[in-house]
C-alpha cells in the first residue's frame, strides 16, 4: 500500500478509483491491485475500515471483548489492503465524479479535495464503496442536544474508547440497536432502558423468510447479541410515539407501551432504526437507482457484476443494498475482479472462475437477510412522522406539518418541487437527513408509493468544496467564454 | 456528555480552547470526539432560528457538528483531527467570513 | 382549497405551472376567471427551479427596444406585486430594487459593456434609462467589498432581485387560494379547436376550454403548431453556483453574484447550446467560481453547497413571444426567458388582456411572426 497524504502526490490517472475505505472498498482496491490495476482508494476519514471496522487500526479500546470478535475481522481486510500496491489517501473526500470530456467519455474525471486543497484527476474505471448511513429517525424534539444516533455512540466508543455519560437509553429496531446495546453495556456505560420500536405486525410477513434464516449465519449472531443484551439490560418491546423532552437540551424520553404513557429521564438518547445506503454520490455521478420495497429504501440499479446504470462505475458494498460487513467484503471483491475484465486485464472465464467462490461465500452471507429486513422494518409513524411539528428537515428547520399541506393542497407530487418550495434539502447535509422522510410523507399524503414519487436529484459537489477550491481547478477555453460574454 | 472507558489505551494530549476555555483532548481524537469527551453539550446555533444542536451522527453525514476552528466557521468537527492549540468557537447562526485578503 | 370538479368547464386552461404559468393562472384568477393549470410532475425541465432571481433592467431591449420598455415597467411593477403577494398569501417574496451592478474584471470587459450599453441607449430616446459607468474607487466606494481586480462596473438603479423560490410558492399559494384547479402529472398530448373552444387531452383524460395559454416554457415549441401559433424556442444551458449561508454582506444584485435574503450566495451564469443536457460542467464551475473570489475576495473560503444547470427558454433574437393564434383566436403563447423580471407585467398586465381577448399594444412586437418577416 503506498499512503498518499497529500494531494499533490496523487497520480493524474489511475486503472480504477475506489471511493471509501470500507471492506468492500478495501477488499474492492486489495483485490483489483492484486490483479494488476493501478488503483486509488479515497476515504474521508483518518484510518481505514468505514464505519463497521471503525479505527480497526488505531482505536484506544484496549479490552478485545468490548468490541466482539466480528470487528476485528477487519484486521485482515486492512492488512490485505497494507500488502497490496494500491495507493490510499486518508481524509480525502470525493465531491464529483463525471465523465471526462476530454478522453471522450472512455475514463471519469474525479475531484478530490485533502487538507483544503482541491484536485481533479481521472480514472479508467471507478467502484463506489461509500456504504451506509443510518435511517433517518425524526421524532419530536430529536434535535435536541443530547441525542444521537446509536452509530454516533458506536464510533465514538471505537475512535476514541469514549461512552455517553450518565442515563442513557437507546431506542429503535434493527440488528444493530442490540449489538450497540451490548457494546456499550461492556464498556460501562449505564443503559437504563432500551426502548423497541419493532413494529409486532411484522413478525407475519418476516415468519414466511424465516427458514432461511435459521440456516443463516445471523442466527448465532444474532442470538449472541440479544441474549448477552437482554440478560444485562432493561428491554421494552412494542414501543411507540417516541417524544424527546427537554428544553434546549434532552431531559427524557416518552413513549407509549401497551396504550400508557411513560417517560424515562436520561442524559442522552441514541436513536436507530437500520441502515440505508449512502446515495448521494451514486445519484450525483447519475446512477439510475430504484425503490427496494423489502428494505424501504432507495438503492442503487445494478447488475450481477455490481456494474451501475453508469458504464464504468460499480457499486459494492451496502451502498449497492444493505447487507453487512461480510456481504460487503465479498461484493467488493466481485466488483473488482468484473473492472479487470473491462480493463482487458483478465478474460470472461478467468473472471467467473475467480468470482465463483467468492459468489458462494455472497450467497451464504445473505442467507437470512431478507428476515431481519422484513422483521425491523421501521413503523410507519417512524418513516412518516404523525406529529405535524417534527422537524423532519434538521438543516432548514422544515416540518413534517409544511411537508404535508405543501402535498395535499399545492399539488407538490416529488421531493424535488418540495425542496424548491420549502428549502428541505437545501441545507449543507443535502438531504441526508431529510430525503427518505419527505419522500414517505409525500407518498403518505398524496396515496401513492415512495417509487412513484421519486427521489432528490443530486449534484456535485457532494462533499463539502470551497469557492477558492473551485476557482484552482483547470479551465477550459470553452468554458471561460460560456461565462465572460 | 461523554466519558472515557477506564481501560482506554492513554494517548498524548493536546491542549485547545472551547469559547476560550482552555481544555485538553486526546492526539487522535476529531474534534467533535473532543468536546463530547469534556462535557460540551452544544457546539452550534442554527442559521434558521438560532436553535442549539450537538454532534448527531459523527461520521461525516448531518452536519450538525459544526464549529468555528482557528476562525474558519462551519467545519465538520467529527471530520477534523484535533491539533494542539486549535481555537474552536461555538458556531453562531451564519457562518462570518474571513478577513478580505483582496 | 381548489375546486376539483371536472365537470365545469374552466374559462381558461393554463399550459405549464412555473413562474410564467402561474403568474399568468393568477392574473387570470384575479380577473375573475375560472382557471384550470395543467402542468407536468416533479422531474420537469423547470426553469423556475433553476433561475437566478434577478428582476433586471440594465442590458436588456438591444435589437427591440420594446423589450427594454416592457422589462422596465415590470421592475416598476414589482413593488405592486410582492405587495399583492404579500397580502395574498403572507409570503415575504424578498423584493428589493436597491440597484445592481454590472462587475468588470478587465479593461476589455469594461470597454465592451460601455460600448453594448451606448448603443442600447442609442437606438431610440424610449430607451434611455439611468445608468452610470463606474471606475474602480466609485464601486468600491459603493460596494467596500469588492476585489482589486475589478476595473469599473455599470450600475443601474431600476435593477433589483426577488427570492425566485419563494416567487413560485407564492404564485402557487396565491392561484389555489383563489380557486385555481392546479393539476400536475398531467403532461398536455394533444390540443384540438372544436367548437370556437379547444380540447385538451393527455395520460390523465381530458378537459374543454374556451380559451388556452400555452406557458410551458420549452414545451411550447410542440404545443403552439396544435393551436396555428408559432413557438420556436431551444434550450440554452445555465450553470449556478449557491454557498452556505453567511452573514448578510451584498445588499446589492450583480448579475453574476447576488446574496439571497436566506444568506446563500448564488454564482452565475454561464450559457451553452448542449440542447436538453443539463450535466453540471467543472470547467465553467471553476470559471464562475475563479470570476467570483476575485470580485469579492471574501468568497474564498465558503463552502459550496450546490451546484445545478437549468434551461433557459431560448426564442431565436432572445425575446419573448407573445401571441394570440389568428386561426384559432383564444389560444394564446407565453414564453420568455426572464420569468421573474416579467412575472409583474404578465400578473397585472399581459393576463387581463388575454381574458379579454386583445393582447394590448406594449406586446405586438412580441409576436412570433417577427421570424417570418
Amino acid at each position: 500500500m503506498k499512503p498518499l497524504t497529500e494531494i499533490g502526490q496523487l497520480a493524474e490517472h489511475y486503472d480504477l478509483a475506489v471511493v471509501g475505505a470500507g471492506p468492500a472498498g478495501l477488499s474492492a482496491a486489495a483485490r483489483a491491485s492484486e490483479l494488476g490495476l493501478s488503483v486509488l482508494l479515497v476515504d474521508e476519514n483518518p484510518a481505514p475500515g468505514g464505519q463497521i471496522y471503525r479505527s480497526i487500526t488505531t482505536t484506544p479500546v484496549s479490552d478485545r471483548a468490548v468490541l466482539g470478535q466480528d470487528y476485528w475481522r477487519g484486521l485482515d481486510i486492512v492488512a490485505r489492503l497494507k500488502r497490496s500496491a494500491a495507493a490510499y489517501a486518508a481524509r480525502c473526500t470525493v465531491w464529483s465524479i463525471a465523465p471526462d470530456v476530454e478522453s471522450d467519455g472512455s475514463s471519469f474525471e474525479i475531484g478530490l479535495s485533502l487538507d483544503g486543497r482541491a484536485r481533479l484527476i481521472t480514472a479508467g474505471q471507478v467502484i463506489l464503496a461509500t456504504g451506509a448511513q443510518e435511517r433517518p429517525f425524526p421524532i419530536p424534539g430529536w434535535t435536541l442536544p443530547g441525542v444521537m444516533t446509536a452509530g454516533a455512540a458506536q464510533i465514538a466508543l471505537k475512535s476514541s474508547a469514549i461512552v455517553p455519560k450518565g442515563r442513557t437509553v437507546i431506542a429503535g429496531c434493527g440488528p444493530l440497536l442490540y449489538l450497540l446495546a451490548g457494546q456499550l453495556a461492556a464498556a460501562g456505560a449505564e443503559i437504563v432502558a432500551v426502548l423497541d420500536t419493532t413494529p409486532r405486525r411484522n413478525w407475519p410477513a418476516a415468519l414466511g423468510a424465516l427458514p432461511d434464516f435459521l440456516r443463516s449465519p445471523y442466527l448465532a449472531k444474532g442470538l449472541r447479541l440479544m441474549v448477552k443484551a437482554r440478560r444485562s439490560l432493561r428491554f421494552l418491546g412494542g414501543v411507540t410515539s417516541l417524544t424527546v423532552e427537554g428544553s434546549g437540551q434532552l431531559s427524557a424520553i416518552r413513549f407509549e407501551r401497551g396504550g400508557a404513557s411513560q417517560s424515562i429521564a436520561c442524559d442522552t438518547l441514541l436513536l436507530h432504526q437500520g441502515v440505508i445506503p449512502s446515495v448521494n454520490l451514486s445519484n450525483a455521478a447519475g446512477c439510475a437507482h430504484d425503490f427496494d420495497p423489502v428494505q424501504h429504501c432507495w438503492v442503487p440499479q445494478i447488475d450481477d457484476w455490481l456494474a451501475s446504470s453508469v458504464p464504468g462505475i460499480a457499486i459494492a458494498g451496502d451502498g449497492a443494498g444493505i447487507g453487512g460487513a461480510e456481504s460487503a467484503a465479498l461484493r467488493g471483491e466481485i466488483a473488482a475482479l468484473d473492472t479487470a475484465r473491462r480493463l482487458g486485464r483478465i478474460t470472461i472465464p478467468e473472471r467467473d472462475d475467480h468470482a465463483a467462490p467468492v459468489r458462494a461465500a455472497l450467497s451464504r452471507t445473505l442467507r437470512g437477510r431478507r428476515f431481519l429486513d422484513l422483521l425491523y422494518k421501521p413503523a410507519a409513524q417512524f418513516l412518516a412522522p404523525i406529529v405535524d411539528d417534527t422537524i423532519i428537515c434538521r438543516c432548514e428547520e422544515v416540518t413534517a406539518g409544511q411537508v404535508r399541506d405543501a402535498a395535499k393542497r399545492l399539488g407538490v407530487t416529488g421531493p424535488n418541487q418540495m425542496k424548491a418550495f420549502l428549502r428541505c434539502g437545501m441545507g449543507p447535509c443535502q438531504g441526508r437527513l431529510c430525503g427518505p422522510t419527505v419522500v414517505e410523507l409525500i407518498a403518505e399524503t398524496r396515496g401513492t408509493t415512495p417509487a412513484e414519487v421519486g427521489y432528490y436529484r443530486l449534484r456535485p459537489p457532494v462533499k463539502p468544496v470551497t469557492l477558492a477550491e473551485l476557482a484552482s481547478l483547470p479551465q477550459s477555453e470553452a468554458a471561460v467564454k460560456a461565462v465572460v460574454r | 456528555m461523554f466519558r472515557p472507558m477506564s481501560d482506554a489505551k492513554s494517548a498524548a494530549t493536546l491542549s485547545f480552547s472551547f469559547d476560550g476555555r482552555p481544555l485538553i483532548g486526546r492526539d487522535g481524537d476529531t474534534v467533535a470526539a473532543s468536546l463530547l469527551a469534556n462535557g460540551v453539550t452544544i457546539c452550534r446555533e442554527t442559521p434558521v432560528s438560532g436553535a442549539p444542536r450537538a454532534p448527531y451522527c459523527l461520521m461525516g453525514v448531518c452536519f450538525e457538528c459544526l464549529v468555528v476552528i482557528d476562525g474558519v466557521g462551519n467545519r465538520q468537527g467529527c471530520m477534523v483531527p484535533l491539533r494542539d492549540g486549535m481555537t474552536i468557537e461555538t458556531q453562531h447562526g451564519r457562518r462570518q467570513p474571513e478577513e478580505t485578503q483582496g | 382549497m381548489s375546486s376539483k370538479s371536472n365537470h365545469t368547464e374552466p374559462d381558461v386552461v393554463v399550459i405549464g405551472g412555473g413562474v410564467v404559468g402561474g403568474a399568468i393562472a393568477l392574473g387570470l384568477a384575479r380577473s375573475g376567471a375560472r382557471v384550470t393549470v395543467l402542468d407536468e410532475g416533479d422531474a420537469a425541465f423547470r426553469a423556475s427551479r433553476g433561475n437566478f432571481a434577478l428582476v433586471w433592467v440594465q442590458s436588456k431591449g438591444f435589437g427591440m427596444p420594446e423589450y427594454a420598455m416592457w422589462s422596465r415597467r415590470s421592475a416598476d411593477d414589482w413593488h405592486g406585486l410582492a405587495n399583492i403577494l404579500g397580502e395574498e398569501t403572507g409570503i415575504d417574496v424578498a423584493h428589493s430594487q436597491p440597484g445592481g451592478f454590472m462587475l468588470c474584471l478587465s479593461q476589455d470587459e469594461l470597454g465592451k459593456r460601455v460600448d453594448a450599453m451606448h448603443r442600447l441607449h442609442n437606438q431610440t430616446t424610449l430607451t434611455d434609462f439611468p445608468y452610470e459607468v463606474l471606475d474602480h474607487a466609485e464601486t468600491k466606494r459603493r460596494l467596500p467589498d469588492i476585489g482589486k481586480d475589478v476595473v469599473g462596473a455599470i450600475y443601474s438603479p431600476l435593477d433589483g432581485h426577488v427570492n425566485s423560490l419563494k416567487l413560485f410558492r407564492a404564485l402557487r399559494e396565491a392561484t389555489v387560494r383563489r380557486g385555481v384547479d392546479y393539476r400536475p402529472n398531467c403532461p398536455v398530448e394533444s390540443i384540438t379547436p372544436r367548437d370556437g373552444g379547444f380540447r385538451i387531452n393527455g395520460p390523465w383524460g381530458e378537459i374543454a376550454t374556451a380559451k388556452v395559454v400555452l406557458a410551458a416554457g420549452l414545451g411550447n415549441a410542440r404545443l403552439a403548431p396544435m393551436v396555428g401559433l408559432d413557438a420556436p424556442v431551444k434550450p440554452s444551458k445555465g450553470q449556478i453556483i449557491v454557498t452556505e449561508k453567511t452573514a448578510p454582506f451584498l445588499h446589492n444584485p450583480m448579475v453574476t453574484v447576488r446574496q439571497t435574503d436566506e444568506g446563500g450566495v448564488m454564482i452565475g451564469d454561464s450559457q451553452e447550446d448542449r440542447g436538453f443536457d443539463t450535466v453540471v460542467g467543472q470547467p465553467i464551475l471553476s470559471v464562475m467560481a475563479e470570476r467570483a473570489v476575485r470580485m469579492f475576495p471574501r468568497l474564498a473560503g465558503l463552502n459550496v453547497v450546490r451546484t445545478w444547470s437549468a434551461l433557459r427558454v431560448m426564442s431565436p433574437d432572445g425575446f419573448p413571444i407573445y401571441d394570440q393564434s389568428q386561426s384559432c383566436p383564444g389560444a394564446f403563447v407565453v414564453t420568455c426567458h426572464s420569468g421573474v423580471t416579467l412575472a409583474a407585467n404578465h400578473v397585472l398586465t399581459l393576463a387581463p388582456a388575454i381574458l379579454s381577448g386583445v393582447l394590448p399594444d406594449a406586446v405586438a412586437s412580441f409576436s412570433a411572426r417577427r421570424f417570418h418577416v
